[in-house]
């Protein structure tokens, strides 16, 4: 049943990762250079819907406690990020989208997932020393939520009050974020029609 | 892009496929499959790299210290890969491979025209480099314990401390990066 899930569900996310266009480096590196942000409307709208959905699921019982699973906070989770967030501008892959890219038929992507087993390779061997640093060691409680999911395992930072509302308040205002986000912080100039990121045609350059 | 959705349908599909996958099974998360097909190539070699091991957790330890953390759960994929969150990562390669054989058939550049304009057509150099950026973010992933998929959209949905800081590590370094390399504005836009 679960293989099964796992199917189902993985095909289900590579296929919507691919339908936004974030299996897209031309559009990853057109949102960070703040050139066009469609993808970071979908990006924040998404986590907001699945917050509020989270929480009320949780509240409800329809969605069981026992498969929230947070990650505990440290100053690797910083560093790391920015490490990841260089090689992401870079190239404009996440492992995630680099993968539903390498199935789209992106070669530079293939080559991006040879570069992530590196990688992986590399922090498998580096791990002890990493250990040993103090850079995994928890910080701010560690595995902690802002708003109260229910579960003994993970403290709440906002403990008074029902996880529900506090995620509420958090997965609206991040809806309304995308929705007032402008999609292009740029004003258009004059003469070009075409919208950036999106190529409205296909250019010549796509032998390779 | 072929047969792209927009912002509003997109984010309401990304979001119930983060909420379908915790309903069901668990938050979505990818990049520590890397770590496991890693051990897969490895244990190729190696036939000790992870062994049965009844004091464990899981069930399985390694003499690689990364992998029998935790009580060995990442040891435990290795021995048994056909594990969910694995297969979960194939499929989601068969997914993009799904999404680009239906509807409209507009192929993009193979090498992505943001980076043509500024560092010409040579193939070697685009691949090169991104097989590059694929070792830090990787790596940088497996330091934060999670990546765009598992920190910043699970963990943020969860409102975990750990996916917003994730998210502000990523982003503080990303939007710099890609206006230094790439140019804020360029022609033709």
């Amino acid at each position: 049943m679960q293989i099964f899930l796992a199917v189902l569900l993985g095909l289900l996310f590579g296929f919507v990762l691919h339908r936004i266009s974030a299996a897209s480096p031309q559009v990853i590196i057109d949102m960070l250079r703040l050139n066009d942000l469609r993808l970071m409307k979908t990006i924040i709208f998404a986590i907001g819907l699945a917050t509020c959905g989270l929480f009320l699921g949780l509240a409800s019982g329809l969605i069981d406690v026992g498969h929230v699973s947070v990650k505990a906070s440290y100053a690797g989770v910083i560093a790391g990020g920015g490490l990841l967030g260089l090689g992401w501008a870079i190239s404009g892959f996440c492992p995630g989208t680099g993968l539903v890219a390498a199935g789209a038929g992106r070669r530079d992507a293939w080559y991006f997932i040879g570069g992530g087993l590196l990688g992986a390779f590399a922090y498998m061997l580096a791990y002890p020393w990493f250990k040993q640093s103090g850079i995994l060691d928890p910080i701010a409680g560690g595995k902690v939520t802002v708003a109260a999911t229910g579960s003994e395992a993970y403290p709440a930072l906002v403990a008074g009050l029902p996880g529900w509302l506090i995620a509420l308040l958090i997965g609206i205002a991040l809806m309304v974020i995308a929705w007032r986000l402008p999609a292009n912080l740029r004003p258009p100039r004059s003469g070009h029609t075409a919208t950036p990121g999106h190529p409205a045609t296909p250019t010549a350059n796509t032998a390779g | 892009m072929e047969g792209q959705w927009g912002w509003l349908k997109g984010g309401v599909a990304l979001g119930l496929t983060f909420l379908l996958a915790v309903t069901l099974v668990k938050p979505i998360g990818v990049s520590t499959q890397f770590v496991v097909a890693d051990g897969l190539v490895w244990s190729l070699f190696d036939r000790d790299l992870v062994t049965p091991d009844s004091t464990a957790k899981s069930g399985f330890s390694s003499h690689n210290a990364y992998l029998d953390k935790s009580g060995g759960k990442y040891a435990e994929s290795v021995a048994n890969p056909i594990n969910y969150g694995f297969v979960f990562v194939l499929a989601m390669i068969a997914g993009g491979f799904l999404s680009s054989r239906l509807g409209e058939r507009r192929r993009e550049p193979q090498v992505p025209e943001v980076w043509s304009r500024r560092f010409g057509h040579n193939h070697a150099l685009r691949m090169g480099t991104t097989f590059a950026a694929g070792t830090l973010v990787v790596f940088g992933a497996r330091l934060a314990g999670g990546c765009t998929s598992g920190h910043m959209m699970s963990g943020m949905m969860q409102t975990s401390l750990s996916g917003y800081l994730f998210a502000l590590g990523a982003f503080a370094v990303a939007i710099p990066t890609a206006m230094l390399v790439f140019g804020r504005h360029q022609a033709g836009d």
